[in-house]
């Protein structure tokens, strides 16, 4: 009896320690572009890819455009993410591991846009073609060209639309944002309140909270702010996990139908809930545009050493699309069947 | 049982009684009762709130308080159970989120297909709990290890699993928390009724059974334990089958509070239930606490977040707020502990 108990000890620890490699392994692994080749031969051109998580979609169809943009080009994409949001050192290391590899282009979605910069810089000074993604690095340092989205044209248009829908009523606003001190968080939530013709101090605003971005948080903070006001009438949300977390509190409360609900992001799922009549309207952002442009751009330098213009903005624009099926006062909207073909896109 | 066994466990399960041979002290009513300082807090909160902020004292919010405790409030009493027995289970949240994909992704586009999808939604769980379990007392390693290498496992299976989609079911699950008995204007879901059934039969298991006996005394000293005659390792895989069969109930719960789900939700849930448990009074060495406590120490949280919010305080202080009764809590038990004994 104890002789068979020690047996099967040893051989679940034998599993378990063949186990954990085989997982380790499953969790860093490199997600290469399959280009056939077979991968360390001097002739083929390798870009590299850091993306803030691998965990989000929105990074996941960035990265799936690049793979297939470098594919379409010859060249191949060695594709690596930081464990976290906010997480500089996984990124640190990722570039560190590109430049090791032999990449003659990095492009990167920076989760610290000042503590990456000294390490973008020491891959430019091998010679190495480096270009931000989505976010701009701090003083745009480190690297030749930046494509992303304007955070604050994009709240600006989200505001313009709940402000067109509310017509002639006052607005009573639920704000829900991302999380303090977090730069695109802060801009949309600026730039809404531009759109909407308010400031941070109207007695217009019912209240605020902080979601994250998820979903849970986003029906909890909507419906404290719900108990706080009942008349709220119009809401701002950061993305659309908050929105539809949102929408679910007013459907509760049975305000769906009398409050206005917009939102940022044009995820699939997000413009799914804009048919659906959930969300009022969203605005569309390319990742996969930033990621086609960068790749392309990457593939140039390489050739002759050209690098991209960058207008005086610091970052070339990739656009913003406002997805509603009830378009208002002369903003310039594209419907939600538009909005599906391109969720996440390269249009614009 | 024997005698000496019955006994032993319940000398384990049960505070030396000092009220004999000494004054009792504050720390050992404390201790005797750690049901009342979480309780004391949350009345605490929600008179200040009430004379504070002029919509917080109303039937609808309390109603919605409760609401807002189920998902939370559910996957913490399979948190205290592990945290009972000296454990700590970091893939709570996980086991919950990949239980509601399985669900999701079996139950779309077939209205036949509802109950066996709920069905193999609670195997998944309950099977990923005797992993758990079984790796902890099989192995013995230790569970804070072993659970966090099931949460990144279970993180990266899911959205291998949903191939990082959201998945959305209006459908005829959502019933299995919303419905409500209305009780004049106090509105109570299936959910809540779920939450606080669930909430007495494990109190009553624990308290009052021979099972129960045998979680505090393998969290009091599993050693001691086994030297009595408990069978230590039935004890664990019976603690982390029930936590996943919770975890199944809180991935139901989920899905009929909000019906859509994704891999990227819940990503605090792990932390969340351990800030319930440790606000409720459950020691994290072990051996000490109860699921009252804990459901208590969830609704604490609620209260706050929606009391701050109605007083117009800036979200972070909630998060402060949340973070000091932390302290404070284990503060509490280890200076009861010390105290007492």
């Amino acid at each position: 009896m104890r002789a068979t108990t020690r047996r099967s000890r040893t051989i679940a620890l034998a599993a378990v320690l063949l186990a954990v490699p085989t997982a380790l392994a499953g969790c860093s692994a490199t997600k290469t572009g399959d280009t056939g080749a077979s991968g360390d031969s001097g002739g083929t051109l390798k870009i590299g890819l850091v993306t803030k998580t691998d965990s989000n979609p929105y990074f996941v169809s960035m990265r799936d455009a690049a793979t297939k943009e470098a594919k379409a080009e010859g060249a191949e994409l060695i594709a690596k993410a930081g464990t976290a949001d906010g997480d500089n050192d996984s990124q640190v290391t990722a570039v560190e591991n590109l430049i090791a590899s032999g990449v003659k282009a990095i492009l990167i979605t920076p989760n610290d846009s000042k503590a990456i910069v000294p390490t973008l810089k020491a891959a430019q000074a091998k010679g190495i073609f480096v270009a931000a993604l989505d976010t701009q690095t701090e003083g745009n340092q480190g690297v030749d060209a930046t494509w992303a989205t304007d955070n604050t044209k994009a709240g600006e248009e989200q505001g313009a639309y709940v402000k067109a829908a509310l017509g002639s009523t006052a607005p009573v606003l639920a704000m829900l944002d991302l999380q303090p001190g977090v730069s695109v968080g802060d801009q949309r939530h600026d730039g809404f309140l531009t759109g909407i013709g308010l400031t941070d101090d109207s007695p217009e605003i019912a209240g605020k909270q902080d979601t994250s971005g998820d979903q849970a948080k986003g029906q909890t903070a909507m419906e404290n702010l719900l108990q706080k006001n009942d008349a709220i009438n119009a809401v701002y949300t950061i993305n659309e996990p908050a929105a539809i977390g949102a929408y679910t509190a007013l459907k509760n409360a049975g305000k769906d139908t009398t409050t206005v609900l917009g939102s940022i992001d044009g995820g699939c799922t997000g413009v799914t809930a804009v048919k659906d009549g959930k969300i009022a309207a969203t605005v569309m952002q390319f990742p996969s545009k930033m990621a086609v442009e960068g790749v392309k751009a990457a593939v140039a330098f390489a050739k002759d050493g050209t690098k991209p213009t960058v207008p005086a903005s610091g970052y070339i624009d990739t656009g913003v699309q406002l997805i509603t099926d009830k378009p208002l006062g002369g903003l310039d909207a594209k419907d939600t069947t538009w909005g599906l073909q391109n969720c996440w896109g390269t249009a614009s | 049982m024997s005698d000496s066994l019955q006994v032993a466990s319940e000398k384990a399960a049960e505070v030396p009684d000092t009220s004999g041979t000494r004054a009792a002290t504050l720390a050992d009513h404390i201790f005797r009762n750690p049901v009342l300082g979480p309780l004391s807090a949350l009345v605490l909160a929600i008179v200040a709130f009430s004379i504070l902020t002029e919509n917080f004292a109303s039937v609808d919010n309390f109603s919605l308080i409760l609401q807002q405790s189920v998902v939370v409030g559910t996957l913490a009493l399979g948190q205290t159970l592990i945290v009972l027995t000296g454990g700590i289970d970091l893939a709570n949240g996980a086991i919950m989120v990949l239980g509601t994909l399985v669900v999701a992704k079996l139950a779309a586009g077939s209205t036949g297909a509802q109950v066996p999808a709920l069905f193999a939604g609670l195997l998944v769980c309950a099977a990923l709990g005797l992993v758990s379990g079984l790796i902890v007392s099989k192995l013995g390693l230790p569970p804070f290890i072993v659970t966090l290498g099931l949460l990144t496992i279970l993180q990266a299976a899911s959205r291998l699993y949903t191939k990082e989609t959201v998945l959305v079911d209006d459908g005829p699950l959502t019933v299995l928390s919303k419905g409500g008995y209305l009780f004049g204007q106090f509105q109570v879901t299936t959910g809540v009724v779920v939450v606080l059934i669930s909430v007495a039969v494990l109190h009553y298991a624990l308290t009052r059974t021979a099972w129960g006996r045998h979680v505090y005394a393998v969290g009091n000293n599993d050693l001691a334990a086994k030297r009595t005659g408990i069978n230590v390792n039935r004890v664990l895989l019976s603690v982390y089958v029930l936590a996943g069969v919770f975890y199944a109930l809180a991935a139901l719960q989920a899905f009929g509070r909000s019906p859509a789900t994704s891999p990227n939700a819940f990503p605090t849930a792990n932390l969340d239930t351990i800030t319930a448990v440790v606000i409720g009074g459950t020691s994290l060495f072990g051996g000490r606490g109860t699921v009252v406590g804990t459901y208590i120490g969830a609704l604490i949280v609620l209260v706050l977040q929606s009391g701050l919010t109605q007083a117009g305080i800036d979200p972070l202080f909630q998060n402060i707020v949340t973070g000091v009764l932390v302290i404070a809590a284990v503060a509490l038990d280890t200076v009861t502990r010390r105290k007492a004994r």
